[in-house]
């Protein structure tokens, strides 16, 4: 096949990889990483809303993500503490989320803060459940380490991937992760 | 990115329809044009096909329309034959199983059949589609589509006759 062709004419390349939080499903787009899912959001259903909301030339494309891929390996191999990864936000659809989701991606490796924080900085102290929201769907978590973001008092609060997930990366940045992630 | 989408048209990502009918698209034009030609065959109908789908108006029937898309490309693949006629039998025959059937000399000979004869017989009886597809397919009627497989049907016979 004509690869340059065709690469050309495919809008979203994904693909899935292997991590100690379950098989991911990695999606870009030309401007960048457009989402990451955790193997408890069906294959086809996250397909389906790529096609619906960025464009049905959707392909399995692993070569169009080998640095994401990268990333996120030395990521959990404890070796990367900051992503260099271009992002998409195409899928984060109100500016109230998108300054949480931003407010989120600039809290540092190892670091935490409330979903109190995050509202605060998307300018309402107030809108705690709608930052919780922002949070909840997140399109690119771990990249966009909504992970760090907890309850006023440290509670978990809640995350896409399950709440294992979510401990086991705070946990992998404090430097206390054990092998696995089951 | 996606400027040219139509609106109300809601399409399947498109490599779940890749997963789902690229054996039988294959094995299409493997029947259509033998297997040598089959795999360029194969990427142009990909690529025509992934080139024009966000701009689709009916999503109702996908199938026919990857089908219709393997029918032009086969055509085109006669078409130069016929500039630069290759003696079909003279192709090698080692692997020209249209998706592993048996009787390999049943295929020659509907590869040997006029265009919209060949097609329409190996969607009805390889590709199992009933004959209001094979009319998408080959932007012709539902009864023209079954009386192309009767005549394709009744050549064959009649070549199998003759020996």
């Amino acid at each position: 096949m004509d690869r340059a062709q065709a690469d050309r004419l495919v809008d979203v390349a994904y693909t899935e990889t292997d991590s100690p939080v379950g098989r991911l499903l990695v999606a870009v787009t030309d401007r960048g990483l457009v989402r990451v899912s955790f193997p408890r959001e069906r294959r086809e259903r996250v397909l389906e809303e790529l096609a619906e909301r960025l464009s049905p030339r959707v392909l399995e494309a692993p070569r169009r993500l080998d640095q994401v891929r990268r990333e996120l390996d030395q990521y959990f191999l404890g070796e990367r503490t900051e992503f260099e990864l271009p992002l998409d936000w195409s899928l984060t659809s109100t500016p109230f989320r998108r300054k949480v989701l931003e407010r989120t991606a600039q809290v540092p490796y190892g670091a935490t803060i409330s979903y109190r924080d995050a509202a605060e900085a998307a300018g309402n102290e107030r809108a705690v459940r709608a930052a919780g929201t922002a949070l909840g769907t997140n399109p690119i978590p771990i990249v966009v380490p909504c992970h760090r973001v907890l309850r006023t008092g440290g509670a978990l609060g809640g995350y896409g991937g399950g709440l294992d997930a979510k401990r086991f990366l705070l946990d992998l940045e404090l430097g206390r992760s054990t092998v696995t992630g089951e | 990115m996606a400027g040219t989408r139509s609106p109300h048209v809601k399409l399947p990502p498109f490599q779940l329809l890749l997963d789902r009918h690229s054996g039988e698209l294959f094995r299409f034009l493997s029947a259509s044009v033998g297997p040598v030609d089959a795999e360029d065959a194969f990427q142009e109908t990909f690529l025509s096909a992934l080139r024009a789908y966000p701009k689709l108006r009916d999503a109702s029937n996908l199938r026919a329309w990857l089908f219709q898309i393997a029918h032009r490309k086969a055509l085109d693949v006669h078409r130069v034959r016929g500039r630069n006629p290759i003696p079909v039998d003279q192709v090698p025959e080692v692997a020209v199983v249209a998706g592993g059937e048996a009787e390999p000399a049943l295929w020659r000979a509907v590869r040997r059949l006029p265009n919209k004869q060949r097609t329409a017989v190996f969607l009805r009886f390889a590709a199992d589609l009933d004959y209001a597809l094979i009319g998408e397919a080959l932007s012709c009627s539902e009864p023209a589509a079954r009386q192309n497989v009767r005549a394709g049907l009744a050549t064959i016979r009649k070549g199998w006759a003759d020996g």
